[in-house]
């Protein structure tokens, strides 16, 4: 069931509750507690690689390179059976001609970053017009950024305006509003833009470009599930959540589910709702299964390395 | 009898002080207060377990403004008690040479009992810096101890009719309680007199409320009463302890024995006695971190 | 569970349904517990004098773990006799600093056992292993290390006053904090000069013992710590004895009362660490999934046996029904079950006794036409286990609001103004603490002011620290324990 999002902006979508950094740093500490350990790891880790959206976001990013990543995409290792593809491949847009036509017939969607990745300083026009460019190269998913500069001058309607005008220009395509936390500089102001992304029509919030430390955090990312959990509530409407950058370690991912789990539950725990922003985690989740599989621990030799 | 040309000389009935006013005993029973010499001197009330419970009513209610009010008001209030019995000094004394003592040694009794209020009128608003701690937490915390008052104290004054009771009774208001006194048996009249002083001070009416009567009627109904949150006993002889301290169980009441006999004393008075009566309250609340090393931010 | 599809109820969460944890259980081996202990006295391992032993089940299975010895008279005045001797030929006489030394080295040898001492806190009293690994044990350290940098700068703790040990302490510790409270009451007293007499509850004695045997490491002179274990006419016993200068004590409010009447014909120094029925209480500005989290902490840290647990939740009433919706969806992802799994979130009951005491207080509300829930996880067949459990449409004037069921049970209750609040909150004849939720700082200042506890949680509950002071109004007890105000009772002027 769908409810209609407002298409205005109203003041009374940026009211949310307080949120106490120290209790969110307590609740995410108890996170990293849980002992995932056997069956319940392996389902994790396969959990988490067909969560990933496979990135690679450089001024360097060739067709061939594009094309090498998209193979891995589909072809985690091979030496395994039963593994799981990525999710997704996450390009610039002038990449997603190439990562669609190698990914063709493939459960793998393209995502394409879009509005002036990642600082998104430029015109409304000119975000539009790149938006509409990936979608109409082929681009599943859309990851736009938001004007952080707009909303920290406290120019909400700005921001939201612009979501939901990128949102109009995705058609079919979903979007994911990346509001790169790492700027946004307290907890509560990330609910509000979380908010703000959502009410707007935000398909999935995520948390940051990669290009801007601190990316994801567990806090950051709670916060944000939070925020999605109480649209829920509200609406009975998911929105879905991709922490990215600085998840490389399959035991980070395996917080990040068990996260998941206790905070949204069982209909967020696939790759339709919830999405790791990496491009070395699939490598470190791929050790630790061999690991399981083998009783050994693993050289990094062992797996390639796009 | 006297003699014709004399004055008729006026006596006085000591009354209760209670809420800040001067009821008469509700049980309108009387005792003659005597002097030294078997002479009546006065009348005073034999206050009855209704007028204790008055009192302790008056004194619940006077508690939560008094202990809000500013510290250095509490203070000043105080140090205007001792204005107020120097400006009566001989009153004061002449009151406690009817009650046996001595011209100098009611003299020193008064004026140590004025530098009592002084002395205790000082600690006010300095008691707090002295004995509250901010405790560094391993957690990101702040957290930090205050004393708060404990409520309402029951006094039971020591035999030393003025200084004994003021030595007493600073320490407790001076903290931010409320107090019922139970004056003493044997010499009561200053009590009442000191009431009188409180009533024409800056001294809010229930903060202070004085009883006269009987220790063996009243003690059991002001120890068991479960609004009542400490007891000092201040006699040197600890012969009424046992029997106090099982019937404060009731509420788990505070019962503190300040075991002296000499007050005057330097020692007697201290910030400690003001302590006796405190509860420690901690309070724990995050810090945010920010910008710097750990912080998710 | 399944979605209704009921417009008066807020969309469901299926929690705890798409990923099971797999078992994580902390190996029981590295715990070499005795099959008997017998009374740690004079610096020696000593068979009762009766010959007497109790038996302690493991909670969580019903099986029996060790037996301890029972002191009777003669041994309690075995003990208070080697503990005045120590006092007067060893400890009074130590130099200071060589005495904290010694309570550095209990720090030290807590902290290297401590995988050891947090097996057996929750094999003999049933709390998961997260808890004694994460919290009791090292917190326990945390306190002789605290404690012991005291010993020799105690005229810095009280100004322009001399402090003198008092002599022989006697210390009484209940169940639900073992180690913990052990800590709590050796720690000041041998740093302020004064030697021990200890009785660990008869349920749960083993950390206790163990930490009696790490005393003997340690090589404290003989007779400065004695432990020795038994059940309520021990500790009886113990408070009679002619010999004790100081009683601190911790455990239920009746218990104190009788304490305070049986030594009130003496001059035995008394503290109180006793019952709450603490008020956690929510604004509607309250940073709401935090304080959904700071309830849960509040009330099932533990199974509910803390004496401060949150026992009491007032949410104002514009918030009300989503945040017990919160608190329901949280309560789905609580794990309750074998105490030594470490993804265990509630362990077992200490006893069957208490099991029993919560299902009486869960069948009075009921009673009492407050609305129950629990949640629905699998209990164990076998063990003590209670599921986590609510109470809404709780009136102030019901039992389950004014009693200590000290249980993982927690009574709903609304209110609207912040004085009504405050009124509620202290309407009670317990003080030991309170939790205040709001994003408004001077309403945070008020409310600590104003709420009649030793302890208040301002958007935060159940935290403890050495340096931090606990302790009651009322007659949740008298003294305080923590912090430099923990070393009052332990000295006279």
């Amino acid at each position: 069931m769908k409810t209609t999002r407002p298409a205005v902006f109203k003041p009374s979508l940026l009211a949310g509750p307080a949120i106490d950094q120290t209790g969110v740093e307590e609740r995410t500490a108890r996170f990293t507690k849980r002992s995932i350990k056997a069956a319940s790891k392996m389902q994790g880790l396969l959990m988490t690689l067909s969560m990933i959206d496979l990135t690679t976001l450089e001024g360097k990013d060739s067709v061939g390179k594009v094309e090498q990543l998209c193979y891995k995409a589909l072809h985690l290792h091979d030496a395994f059976e039963g593994l799981p593809t990525v999710a997704a491949i996450c390009v610039y847009p002038s990449h997603v001609r190439t990562a669609k036509k190698a990914l063709q017939d493939s459960l793998v969607k393209v995502a394409s970053v879009a509005t002036a990745f990642p600082a998104g300083q430029s015109s409304i026009d000119i975000k539009l017009a790149e938006t509409r460019f990936a979608v109409a190269e082929g681009a599943d998913e859309i990851d736009m950024v938001i004007s952080r500069g707009k909303f920290l001058a406290g120019e909400y309607e700005y921001v939201f305006d612009e979501i939901a005008a990128i949102k109009a220009a995705c058609g079919a395509a979903r979007l994911k509003v990346i509001l790169e936390t790492g700027e946004l500089g307290s907890l509560d102001d990330v609910r509000k833009a979380s908010q703000l992304a959502i009410a707007a029509g935000a398909d999935f919030i995520k948390t940051s470009t990669g290009k801007i430390q601190p990316a994801a955090t567990l806090p950051v990312t709670l916060v944000m599930l939070e925020t999605i959990r109480d649209h829920y509530y509200k609406t009975g409407c998911k929105v879905g959540m991709k922490p990215a950058g600085g998840i490389s370690t399959s035991k980070l991912a395996l917080h990040y589910l068990v996260m998941l789990n206790e905070t949204l539950g069982a209909d967020w725990m696939n790759p339709h709702w919830f999405r790791f922003g990496a491009s070395s985690l699939a490598n470190n989740v791929l050790l630790q299964i061999a690991k399981e599989k083998e009783g050994c621990y693993q050289s990094p030799n062992y797996f390639s390395v796009d | 009898m006297k003699k014709s040309t004399q004055r008729l000389s006026v006596l006085k009935t000591y009354k209760l002080y209670i809420g800040g006013q001067f009821p008469r005993t509700e049980s309108g029973r009387y005792v003659a207060a005597l002097d030294a010499n078997g002479n009546k001197i006065a009348n005073l009330c034999l206050a009855s377990r209704k007028d204790c419970r008055e009192a302790i009513v008056a004194a619940r209610g006077a508690l939560g403004s008094w202990s809000q009010r500013a510290a250095n008001n509490r203070g000043q209030i105080l140090y205007r008690i001792a204005e107020l019995v120097e400006s009566r000094k001989e009153a004061f004394i002449a009151e406690l040479q009817q009650q046996g003592l001595s011209r100098s040694a009611a003299t020193r009794e008064t004026n140590a009992a004025i530098d009592c209020l002084i002395y205790y009128a000082g600690w006010c608003d300095k008691y707090q810096a002295i004995f509250s701690t901010v405790n560094p937490v391993a957690s990101s915390h702040y957290n930090f101890s205050v004393c708060e008052p404990m409520g309402v104290v029951t006094l039971l004054a020591p035999a030393s009719p003025l200084l004994g009771l003021v030595s007493v009774l600073a320490p407790c208001v001076a903290g931010g309680n409320t107090a019922v006194v139970l004056a003493n048996e044997k010499r009561s009249l200053s009590a009442i007199s000191l009431a009188e002083v409180l009533h024409s001070s800056d001294v809010p009416g229930g903060v202070v409320n004085i009883l006269t009567g009987s220790y063996a009627e009243l003690l059991p109904w002001i120890v068991e009463h479960r609004d009542v949150n400490a007891v000092v006993y201040a006699e040197k002889d600890a012969a009424q302890l046992p029997s106090l301290r099982t019937k404060a169980t009731g509420n788990l009441k505070r019962v503190l024995h300040w075991p002296l006999d000499d007050w005057q004393q330097a020692e007697v008075q201290s910030p400690y006695r003001i302590l006796d009566l405190q509860e420690i309250k901690t309070t724990w609340h995050p810090i945010q971190q920010i910008a710097g090393s750990g912080a998710s931010y | 569970m399944p979605t209704k599809k009921n417009k008066s109820t807020l969309p469901r969460l299926r929690l705890g349904a798409g990923w099971s944890y797999a078992p994580a259980p902390e190996s029981a081996a590295s715990a070499r517990i005795n099959e008997q202990y017998e009374l740690f006295i004079n610096g020696k391992w000593q068979k009762p004098a009766k010959r007497a032993y109790i038996d302690s089940i493991n909670p969580a299975t019903e099986k029996k773990l060790y037996r301890a010895a029972v002191a009777s008279e003669q041994d309690i005045d075995k003990a208070v006799v080697s503990a005045r001797t120590a006092f007067d030929k060893y400890w009074k006489k130590m130099p200071a600093n060589e005495r904290g030394k010694y309570i550095f080295r209990i720090a030290r040898l807590l902290q290297e056992q401590a995988r050891e001492l947090s097996v057996m806190e929750t094999l003999d009293g049933g709390k998961p292993i997260r808890e004694s690994r994460d919290f009791d044990v090292p917190m326990a350290c945390n306190h002789f290390f605290y404690y012991a940098g005291w010993a020799d700068k105690l005229e810095f703790a009280f100004p322009n006053r001399a402090p003198r040990p008092l002599g022989v302490a006697a210390q009484i510790t209940p169940w639900n904090f073992p180690l913990l409270m052990a800590a709590w009451k050796i720690a000041p007293a041998l740093a302020t000069g004064n030697t021990v007499v200890l009785k660990p509850a008869e349920t749960t004695s083993l950390s206790t013992l163990k930490l009696a045997s790490i005393i003997e490491e340690a090589d404290l002179p003989p007779g400065v710590v004695n432990i020795i274990t038994g059940a309520g006419d021990t500790g009886a016993a113990l408070v009679r004895h002619a010999g004790i200068n100081k009683i601190a004590f911790t455990g239920s409010t009746a218990v104190g009362k009788l304490i305070q009447q049986q030594t009130a014909a003496t001059t035995k120094k008394l503290t109180l660490e006793l019952g709450g029925k603490a008020a956690n209480i929510i604004f509607s500005d309250a940073p709401i999934d935090q304080a959904v989290e700071g309830v849960v902490n509040g009330i099932f840290f533990n199974q509910g046996h803390v004496c401060c647990a949150g026992s009491r939740l007032y949410v104002q009433e514009s918030i009300a029904p989503l945040f017990i919706q919160k608190l329901k969806d949280r309560m789905a992802t609580l794990l309750v079950g074998d105490p030594m799994d470490k993804n265990t979130d509630i362990g077992a009951i200490n006893s069957a006794e208490q099991l029993e005491k919560i299902n009486y207080y869960i069948r009075l509300g009921k009673k009492e036409g407050s609305l129950h829930y629990e949640s629905a996880v699998a209990l164990p067949k076998k063990g003590y286990f209670c599921r986590p459990t609510l109470f809404t449409k709780v009136a102030q004037s019901s039992r389950l609001a004014q009693e200590e069921i000290f249980g993982p049970v927690l009574a709903i209750l609304t209110f609207r103004t912040e004085d009504e609040v405050i009124e509620k909150a202290n309407n009670s004849p317990y003080g030991l603490s309170a939790g205040v939720w709001t994003d408004k700082g001077s309403r945070i200042f008020n409310m600590s002011r104003r709420l009649k506890a030793g302890v208040v949680w301002a958007n935060s509950y159940n935290l403890f620290d050495p340096a931090s002071p606990f302790g009651g109004y009322k007659e949740s007890g008298y003294g305080r324990e923590g912090g430099v105000h923990g070393l009052l009772p332990y000295v006279s002027f």
